[in-house]
């Protein structure tokens, strides 16, 4: 089974502050992963290749140059081989553009059974380019899955809803997008992470991919954005401290009786 | 085409590397910054830029406008479950019936099921001009791919300008198909919505960096113009007893189902869900276990049956079901009453609660963040303070 | 922070940042729970095998990445004990029981049990100490007799690190009593051998995480070839042992109190009195001052010990045995300031370093008691300065 996992370098977004003077981003000291979700995809290749020997994984990302550093860190912890999709051309695509230059890449490499992304990259936060990409290469797309069994060609797959779960069956090939739940996904071994050192990574440009440079880049891409500002800060509350838990428990009480809603 | 640097102005002074969110500007040996393809355009630099060495190429594209102008309507993708429309299907109808009002033309809805005639009335009430139906049986249980099928050709025939859906798990998993296969510009998540009367565009406002940054976007040369919307944000409209629309039923031919429901299992059925209640408690980190959520159940409780709500750190921990977690990557509440037990208030919290109408915090760290956005902020042991809340409310 | 070069190779230095991840998101959310429980931590190790990292002390031709940097090994240990000593003791009495076998074993032995501790399949433990001979390892009364192809078992042995996790058992008995030391010989014994059992798990002070137990031989039959070298070979085997697996414990320790200090300082920055934090009194940081000089210290004997014995130096005895004193002093010492620097929270479970202080005891105590150590250092000064008085 041959399984296709695609990653994307991101910042992390947890670690990002605002300047509260200027309201803008301070990306300074924030460093760069490997996106969460795509974590768990990479992890829940890495249970299937186990259980199912013979397989192989290669992760793919579309990224700039340093993204190489996800890939290296995919083959740390197991992944058989890397490409990276790289090129100025691709510089201010949506998730439209996105979805497409990487279905033609993917197309470029060994039959895929199976597809894995993670559920939405925590930059972006579209949770678009999975289902996007499955949909140029005609492949079924179960998003929000947790976990997947497989078994004679078909994979039985559980997605999540708000309120609870479903179990899917779908033939293979198909495409998911992974949940963190799925899995915990584990660290590098020492083996991996020498081979990894030996890497080398010859970036595969939109001319190797085949891809038709209409519908690449900023040029092609739908959606467009026009304005980027910072949420303003919420002001009003009140503070009380330095008062007896009890005292500020009965106080929280009358003002919610005051106000009407309990 | 793009973000340009004048090498010439650049003074390599390298403001603009550190507000990049996407780490697009890297600075050359001699100082002066480079763009590479992680730029996504999205112009955060541009005004950091002391001496203007920063412009936004925009080349705009010769679009014909004739077969833009042929694209006409507000469609709302009615969700339904089961047979049960979506809360936020109703939400979208709300916003939808401004958009449209403002556009000049009507508002549709679109349902997409196996025998749910019966939904078109309630969606009528709730403002829909026209409600677009396609019954199938292939669309009885949801999965993607018979979903996007209908839903294309139903854009193709007639032609909307905005397609609204949830930004729920169904809305998510197929309308991003749907994009590709009608060749829209479609959007995710969207907090704040507005139109430019003149273009005829949708302005779409959404959180992206885990809350940390709102970004607006247009789809200026294609249409249909689409958007999920977050839940919750919008408000549910005053349904009108009586009131009724155009119902058009669309045969459609959708392939046989590849992906099959096996079986449903609803994992809240004894809880109540976050996702709809007026009241919500939530723990945090600094409840330091799995069995302190038994204290918020106990307040819930006392509060007459509110929901129980998890901050990431508390799920990531194992204290809770995923079920429970609200957040950027968790569900988006508006309860009347949110009250934050030991959470601390990251941003990507923060964005999933914050349009609640009363924020109560309780917290131990008064420079805790959770205070920046609560109405009501107590400094205090949550183990002394819940208890205490429990007694005063039960008196 | 500021560190010092140690010369460490690169392989060393990846380990170090390897195992300090990992102790810090996988040991570090689990270590109170392991210790109040008394659970083994299976899980982790495991997941250390799948890292490749339990093999950091076996040749490539048995499965491991040894080739002749002693660091790695020494470094993945330290890390470890930054952050739970049990757990590091359950890593590192891998390395102890499977030492004899590296030391003294045939190829065959060798090809046969290191294999499967390399990658993390199996476990191994190092059975010595009795109920009646525990400083005085020559004392053991554990007997094997030999029967056609086999050697009889019988005796007990005692506080047996990783003993009922473990797989593969070295353990030493004596098969010919009139020769004393020189008459006992060590044995591979296989968990699940007919006459092997286990005895009660011990209830500890500190590393509580560490599966202690009691062996019980009756009977026990155990093939001949499982013998390691000859009859009468087993105390040189132990006390070579001894030399390499001391600077072990002196990297547990040293993390133990590099973990203790760093809870120290981060806590004195943060903690305010008298409107300042406490990290202002002379007073303290100079307490600060002298835990962290002796971490370094501590560290510093340590490496250079190790080291040397990469070089190839012939006499490390009394070297293993300083290393060893100091840093479990050490480490006492620093872990005890750190329940005073954290003062009524460092007296709390709530707070990570009372159960390091708890923790620290054992290091002064096995490998050979600090008193040993002593003694072993004492005897060697007396020797090389043989020239001068009687």
């Amino acid at each position: 089974m041959h399984i296709v996992v695609c990653v994307k370098q991101v910042p992390n977004t947890t670690q990002v502050r605002i300047n509260p003077e200027t309201n803008t981003l301070v990306r300074d000291g924030v460093e760069s992963i490997m996106n969460p979700f795509d974590e768990n995809a990479l992890e829940m290749a890495l249970l299937l290749k186990e259980k199912h020997e013979g397989s192989t994984i290669t992760v793919l990302t579309m990224g700039p140059p340093q993204a190489e550093a996800i890939l290296k860190e995919a083959v740390g912890r197991g992944a058989d081989s890397v490409v990276l999709l790289c090129d100025r051309a691709f510089a201010g695509s949506d998730t439209w553009a996105t979805s497409y230059a990487l279905s033609t890449a993917i197309a470029k490499l060994e039959k895929a059974d199976l597809l894995l992304f993670g559920k939405q990259a925590i930059d972006g936060d579209t949770a678009q380019v999975g289902p996007g990409v499955a949909d140029w290469m005609g492949l079924p797309c179960i998003a929000y899955a947790r976990s997947i069994e497989i078994a004679d060609g078909k994979a039985v797959v559980e997605r999540a809803f708000e309120d609870g779960y479903e179990k899917l069956e779908v033939s293979l090939p198909c495409a998911l997008t992974v949940l963190k739940e799925a899995n915990v996904p584990r660290m590098a071994s020492l083996r991996g992470k020498m081979a990894a050192r030996k890497l080398e990574i010859v970036p595969m440009t939109a001319e190797d991919s085949g891809a038709d440079p209409e519908k690449l880049g900023l040029n092609a891409s739908p959606t467009r954005v026009v304005k980027i500002f910072s949420p303003p800060p919420k002001t009003g509350g009140v503070l009380w401290q330095d008062e007896e838990p009890a005292e500020m428990a009965q106080k929280l009480v009358d003002l919610l009786k005051e106000r009407k809603l309990i | 085409m793009g973000l340009k640097v004048d090498l010439e102005l650049c003074t390599g002074c390298g403001a603009c590397v550190s507000v990049c969110p996407f780490c697009a500007l890297v600075q050359r040996e001699d100082g002066k910054v480079e763009v590479n393809e992680a730029c996504t355009a999205c112009g955060a630099c541009l005004e950091i830029c002391p001496v203007e060495a920063l412009s936004m190429e925009v080349v705009e594209k010769k679009v014909d406008t004739a077969v833009l102008d042929a694209f006409r309507g507000v469609w709302v993708f009615a969700e339904q479950r089961r047979g049960k429309l979506q809360e936020v299907a109703f939400e979208l109808l709300g916003e939808g019936r401004v958009l449209a009002e403002q556009l000049g033309v009507e508002l549709c809805a679109v349902l997409l099921g196996s025998e749910i005639q019966d939904c078109a009335v309630t969606l009528f009430e709730h403002g829909a001009d026209k409600v677009y139906m396609v019954d199938h049986p292939a669309l009885k249980d949801y999965t993607a791919e018979p979903y996007s099928e209908a839903m294309s050709a139903l854009i193709r025939k007639y032609k909307p300008e905005v397609v609204l859906a949830g930004a729920t798990s169904m809305g998510r998993g197929f309308i991003a198909s749907v994009a590709i296969q009608v060749s829209a510009g479609l959007t995710a998540d969207c907090t704040e919505l507005g139109v430019d009367t003149e273009k005829r565009l949708l302005l779409q406002t959404r959180p992206a960096f885990g809350g940390n940054i709102m970004a607006c976007i247009i789809c200026p040369d294609h249409r249909p113009q689409m958007a999920t919307v977050r839940p919750k944000v919008f408000n549910h409209p005053v349904p009108v007893a009586g009131r009724t629309g155009e119902l058009i039923q669309e045969t459609v031919e959708i392939k046989d189902p590849v992906v099959r429901l096996l079986e449903t299992v609803n994992a809240m059925q004894d809880e109540v869900n976050v996702a709809g209640a007026e009241f919500i408690v939530t723990g945090g980190r600094g409840l330091g276990g799995p069995e302190n959520f038994k204290l918020l159940h106990d307040l819930a409780e006392a509060l007459g049956g509110a929901a129980v709500g998890a901050s990431r750190a508390a799920v990531d921990a194992g204290w809770i079901s995923s079920f429970h977690q609200v957040g950027q990557t968790g569900k988006t509440v508006r309860p009347k009453v949110y009250i934050a037990c030991g959470v601390s208030g990251q941003i990507q919290h923060l964005v999933g609660m914050n349009s609640s109408d009363t924020i109560i915090a309780i917290n131990k760290d008064p420079d805790a963040p959770i205070f920046g956005v609560a109405d009501i902020g107590i400094v205090g042991d949550l183990f002394h303070v819940i208890p205490d809340l429990i007694k005063s409310l039960k008196k | 922070m500021s560190e010092l070069n140690y010369g460490l190779s690169e392989m060393a230095m990846e380990i170090r940042s390897m195992v300090r991840e990992f102790a810090e998101t996988r040991v570090k959310p689990v270590r109170a729970e392991l210790d109040e429980t008394g659970k083994f931590p299976t899980e982790i190790l495991k997941e250390l095998g799948k890292m490749d990292l339990m093999g950091l002390y076996i040749p490539p031709e048995y499965g491991g990445t040894f080739e002749g940097d002693s660091m790695p090994n020494l470094i993945a240990v330290e890390e470890l004990s930054r952050v739970c000593i049990g757990v590091s003791v359950s890593f590192a009495a891998n390395g102890l029981g499977a030492d004899p076998i590296l030391i003294g074993g045939s190829d065959e032995q060798k090809k046969k049990y290191l294999s499967p501790l390399a990658s993390g399949e199996k476990m191994a433990a190092y059975a010595l100490t009795e109920p009646n001979a525990g400083s005085d390892a020559a004392g053991i009364r554990t007997t094997a007799v030999k029967k056609g192809d086999k050697y009889v078992l019988n005796g007990t042995k005692q506080w047996i690190t990783n003993g009922g996790e473990a797989d593969i058992y070295t353990v030493f008995a004596v098969t010919d009593k009139k020769r004393g030391s020189r008459g006992v010989s060590c044995f591979i014994v296989e968990k699940d051998t007919p006459g092997f059992t286990f005895g009660k798990k011990e209830d500890k002070l500190g590393i509580r995480a560490s599966a202690t137990r009691e062996l019980i031989f009756e009977d026990c039959e155990v093939p001949a070839e499982n013998l390691i070298g000859r009859e009468g070979t087993g105390f040189i085997w132990a006390m070579k042992t001894f030399d390499v697996s001391r600077p072990g414990i002196a990297a547990q320790a040293v993390g133990l109190a590099q973990g203790a200090l760093d809870e120290s300082v981060m806590y004195a920055k943060v903690r305010e009195q008298f409107g300042k934090p406490i990290i202002a009194n002379q007073g303290l940081s100079w307490m600060l001052a002298d835990m962290a000089t002796k971490v370094e210290t501590a560290r510093a004997l340590t490496y250079a010990t190790v080291q040397s014995i990469d070089r190839g130096v012939k006499d490390y005895s009394k070297f293993s045995a300083m290393c060893k004193v100091y840093a479990s002093d050490v480490a006492m010492q620093v872990t005890t300031d750190a329940v005073q620097v954290l003062g009524g929270y460092g007296y709390m479970k709530e707070y990570p370093v009372e159960k390091m202080m708890r923790d620290a005891k054992i290091l002064q105590i096995y490998e050979g008691t600090n008193q040993i150590q002593r003694e072993i250092i004492g005897l060697a000064l007396n020797k090389e300065y043989a020239a001068f008085g009687k």
